[in-house]
Formats: structure tokens, C-alpha cells, sequence
């Protein structure tokens, strides 16, 4: 079954804007899928309908085979959200915050306690169910956030740039509690901005710009398309210019440094073959930008005709 | 989906709320009415004698007591539906599976029972100054209820429509205040000159607060039946007015 289908959805609000130009999607169940695109690209708009946020102007939204517009009730316990900003009641205890959320789809009150206490520890936020929301820190707020979602047990979580504005460290444990959750059943819509989260965390994705799916496909497949990679060299000698080589494009970035795009078929060992031949000493390189960055405009630029910067 | 618990929900969290900040939500009307019993009632009302056979205390006790379950079912529901569109967490209710007439039950039991409340605490206080009579229990709790409700829901439909913070007093400052004060409270509508009466007789609270004074001391300038018949007939339609606003998603949704 599928844990969310979307069929020739549309939004055009009041003012005539006209946020989704018909979009079909499918989501599987058990999947952990990303929902890319630009700002003002519609992923919010399509968040906004699933979740009931927003009105649809036409279209279909099945959530676990039910209609979202006919069967509401039941479409919607399916879902959990986390969105974009924190929107939970800051003078209550995250304890009550919980409790509230799992009273508003129905849990019975000692069912409610324990998926609250169960939640706050997944979240590491136990030792702090009795403290007034507002007083939490960023990253805390953001894991109150998943922990609402998630206290009814939905078996559909949407994530809608659940990392935005956390530092690393909380991201990456941010991260590994999603995949725990996407590995006891739970399928996880994801938006971000955070490229290398995406590419590290689903394996589906579809793209969005400007209220179109440009792209949808699975994400090992779309970057195998990827067949330029971007390499930043660090040499042991300056250089006066950028050294010309065979199949490569070079561009000089400081006197020691080179950016490299390596075609997929050339490789590094030509690459090294050629500047050995120059006599120029590679001390160190790294990745310049994450692949699926560098695809995601790639595909933008491509399918709506932007120029590429 | 058993559509009680999302309901116990919301009137539980409502309660907690106006309980947890009682010096914002029950001292004042407290503090206010003593001064009205005081001034009104102790001082000038031993000067001003009897109005329809009621010493002026017990005559105005009923109204002061209506004045302040309106005020507070109204400003109840206006402030904490309009916070909770203005934080952005309707959108916990929005999201879940709580049908519209849950959501709007919710909120105006919660305005009910302040306003009760309220109307409790201004009768304790009440009973300091004058010896409190019940002509008819049922009468006086029904229309307290039938009250509270009317104004929990105008307060509802305020914070639906309301964009900012002054659109939520414009209505209390400027409309409930001078229907209350012009509702009878501190006078009966006999007393004064033809034209006022009949312009009187347009304001719907001198309907409530004459109904509500007749289940205290048995004295109306109203016919009863009537009051009841216009405020519940209010209510009918402000419910269904609250639950289309709902159903459209007005100032909630996009």
C-alpha cells in the first residue's frame, strides 16, 4: 500500500498565485523520502494540504488509502508533522505538550503517559518534561517538536526542514534518531535545505520548483546520473596559472589551489597521471561539492530553463 | 475516533490556563465588584431606596454578577483563540483528526467555565453586602449558562476574524462595555423616558440581566419567555455562524 499518493494536485491562493500547477506523487510505505526544491518552489504549499494547513484547489491526497477530503478523520491520524517553525504553546511544560497532542488524536489518558514518557527518552528529553517550553534551548525545542509528532504514532511522519538552524552535532543526532524511527516502520517525508541530509537519509526523492515535479525517481539512480565530480586541490608549490590537462577543466582559486571538475569516465589516476607529467605535487584533496547539490541544480536550471550560475 | 478525549483535552487545557494566571483572570473581577458593592450598592444605594419593591442592593446584585460572566466568557475565548492563532499552535488542532464542532465546544466550555467561575466568585462577594435570595435555581443557572455561551461564542467568532491584538478589544472596549452599562444593570428600564425605552428594548443584554435578576428576587421589566427565546435563539446562531467560519477555514487556514 501506498503510504501517500498525490494525483494532479493543485493550489492557486487569492491573490492569484498559483502555488502547484498539478503535482502527481507517491510516496511507498516504509520509505524515507525527500522532498526537495527551491524557496517558493511549492514544497511547503503540498506539506501545508497533506497536513490539512491549506485549502487545495483541486486534485487528490490518499494517505494510506484514504481520501483526505472524504475520509478526513482517518487520513489524518495517519500523520504526524514536524513543521518548519516552532509552533507549540511556549508557556506549557513539554510533558503537557505531549499529553495535549496525543489527547487530540484520541489516546487514551494512561496510553498518552507512557507513549509521552516513551518519546521523551527517544528524544533524550525526559529529564526535561517538566520544564516550561520556552525556556528550552533550539535543538530541544526542534526534538519537541518530533517527539508531539510522533507521541500518537503515525505511521506517516513529515519532517519539514526539521534540522533548519540547529548546530552539527544536533543535526547528526537529529538524523540518527530519524532513521531510527524510519527502522521501526514509521515512513518519513522529508523537505531540507541540507542537501548531504538528504543524500545520506532517503532513498527516494522527488523535486519541486516552481509547482512542478521536475524530478522523481530513487536517489541511487539519480546520482548515477551525476558524471562530474568537483575536486579541490591543495598543491606544494604556488602556481603562476591554472596547468592545462587533457579531458579536465581546471580554475586556479589561490596560489596553491586548484578546483577540478573530473569526468566520471577520465578519473583521479588520469588526473594525477597528467599532473605528475607537470611535476605538480598534490598534497591533499577533497570534495568541493556534495553530488546531490550539484544534480539538484543541475536539474532546476535544466527543466526550467534557468541559466546556470 | 471517540471525540470525548480530544474534547477533555481542550476543556482541561482551557481550565488550566485561566486557573494558572488567576491574578490576570480571577482577582480583578473580584477587586471590581467589591468596589461596585461598595459605591454603588452600600453608598449610594442607601440614598436611592427601592426600584419595583428590591432594595437597590439586591437589585443590582444580579446584573453586576451577569456583567462580569459576560465580560469573561467573552474575553476568555477572544484572548486564548486569538494566542493560539497568533503562536501558530492551532495548527496542532488543525492537523489532527478533531472535527470543527469539537474545536469550537472546546473553546466556549472553557469561556463557560470562567465565566461561571467568575460569576461564583462576584456571588460570594455579593453575599457580603446583601442577603442573596434564589426566587428560581433553574432560572438563574440556565440563563447563566445561556449567557456565558452567547458571549463564549462571540468571543470565538472575534478571535477567528481578528488580524491583531487591537481587533481583539475593539468589541469588549467599545461594544460589550456600553451594552452591559446600558443593559439595566443599575436601573430599571421604567425609570427612564420613552424614547430611551424604546431603544432600550434593541440591547440584548437588558433581555439577559432581567431574566437573570427574575431568577433572584422574582422582579423583571421583561417577559421572561422572551429573553430565554432571543438568547438561545442568539446562540443557535452564533454556533452555526463559528462552525462555518471553521468549515471555510477563515483566519486559520490558507
Amino acid at each position: 500500500m501506498k503510504a501517500l499518493s498525490i494525483h494532479n494536485l493543485k493550489k492557486t491562493y487569492r491573490n492569484g498565485f498559483e502555488a502547484l500547477k498539478g503535482i502527481d506523487l507517491d510516496v511507498e510505505t516504509g520509505d524515507f523520502f525527500a522532498l526537495l526544491g527551491p524557496n517558493g518552489a511549492g514544497k511547503s504549499t503540498a506539506i501545508g494540504i497533506i497536513s490539512s494547513l491549506v485549502n487545495a484547489s483541486s486534485g487528490s491526497v490518499s494517505i494510506f488509502g484514504h481520501d483526505l477530503f472524504k475520509e478526513r478523520s482517518k487520513a489524518k491520524s495517519c500523520i504526524g508533522l514536524v513543521p518548519q517553525e516552532i509552533n507549540f504553546n511556549q508557556f506549557d511544560t513539554v510533558k503537557s505538550i505531549l499529553l495535549n497532542q496525543a489527547g487530540y488524536y484520541g489516546t487514551p489518558r494512561k496510553l498518552a503517559m507512557q507513549r509521552t514518557e516513551q518519546c521523551l527518552k527517544q528524544m533524550d528529553l525526559w529529564d526535561k518534561r517538566d520544564t516550561i517550553s520556552r525556556r528550552l534551548s533550539g535543538g530541544m525545542k526542534r526534538r519537541v517538536m518530533i517527539a508531539r509528532a510522533m507521541v500518537h504514532a503515525p505511521k506517516l511522519l513529515i519532517l519539514d526542514e526539521p534540522t533548519a538552524g540547529v548546530d552539527i552535532e544536533i543535526r547528526r543526532s537529529m538524523w540518527k534518531m530519524m532513521e531510527e524511527v524510519n527502522q521501526q516502520g514509521t515512513t518519513i517525508i522529508l523537505t531540507t535545505h541540507y542537501l548531504e541530509e538528504a543524500e545520506s537519509l532517503c532513498r527516494n526523492i522527488a523535486i519541486i520548483d516552481q509547482g512542478r515535479i521536475v524530478e522523481h525517481s530513487d536517489m541511487k539512480s539519480l546520482l548515477a546520473r551525476l558524471n562530474v565530480d568537483h575536486f579541490v586541490l591543495d598543491l606544494a608549490q604556488p602556481l603562476l596559472a591554472a596547468p592545462e590537462l587533457d579531458g579536465f577543466k581546471i580554475e586556479q582559486i589561490g596560489d596553491k589551489i586548484l578546483d577540478v571538475a573530473v569526468p566520471k569516465e577520465s578519473g583521479l589516476n588520469e588526473l594525477f597521471k597528467q599532473l605528475s607529467e607537470r611535476q605538480i605535487q598534490v598534497l591533499s584533496l577533497k570534495n568541493k561539492t556534495n553530488r546531490l547539490e550539484q544534480l539538484f541544480m543541475d536539474l532546476v536550471d535544466s527543466k526550467t530553463g534557468r541559466a546556470s550560475s | 475516533m471517540n471525540n470525548l478525549i480530544p474534547f477533555r483535552t481542550l476543556v482541561v487545557k482551557e481550565i488550566y490556563r485561566f486557573v494558572r494566571i488567576w491574578p490576570q483572570t480571577l482577582l480583578p473581577p473580584a477587586i471590581t465588584t467589591t468596589l461596585y458593592f461598595l459605591i454603588f450598592g452600600k453608598l449610594m444605594g442607601d440614598r436611592i431606596g427601592t426600584i419595583n419593591g428590591a432594595s437597590y442592593m439586591d437589585y443590582i446584585v444580579p446584573g453586576i454578577i451577569l456583567m462580569s460572566v459576560i465580560s469573561h466568557a467573552y474575553s476568555n475565548v477572544v484572548s486564548s483563540f486569538y494566542s493560539t492563532k497568533f503562536q501558530r499552535n492551532i495548527e496542532e488542532l488543525i492537523v489532527a483528526p478533531v472535527p470543527n464542532w469539537v474545536i469550537l465546544a472546546g473553546y466556549v466550555s472553557g469561556g463557560v467555565m470562567r465565566g461561571l467561575l467568575v460569576g461564583v466568585v462576584v456571588g460570594l462577594i455579593a453575599m457580603l453586602f446583601a442577603d442573596l435570595s434564589i426566587h428560581s435555581l433553574l432560572i438563574t443557572v440556565s440563563m447563566a449558562i445561556l449567557t456565558a455561551t452567547l458571549f463564549a461564542l462571540a468571543g470565538f467568532i472575534n478571535a477567528v476574524l481578528a488580524e491583531s491584538f487591537d481587533d481583539i478589544s475593539i468589541i469588549p472596549n467599545f461594544v460589550l462595555t456600553p451594552l452591559s452599562y446600558l443593559g439595566g444593570v443599575f436601573y430599571s428600564v421604567s425609570m427612564l423616558p420613552g424614547i430611551w425605552q424604546s431603544i432600550s428594548m434593541g440591547n440584548p443584554i437588558l433581555y439577559m440581566v432581567n431574566a437573570f435578576r427574575y431568577g433572584f428576587i422574582g422582579i423583571s421589566d421583561i417577559d421572561i419567555q422572551l429573553s430565554f427565546l432571543m438568547t438561545g435563539g442568539f446562540v443557535v446562531l452564533l454556533t452555526l455562524f463559528s462552525l462555518y467560519l471553521l468549515h471555510k477555514g477563515t483566519g486559520i487556514k490558507q
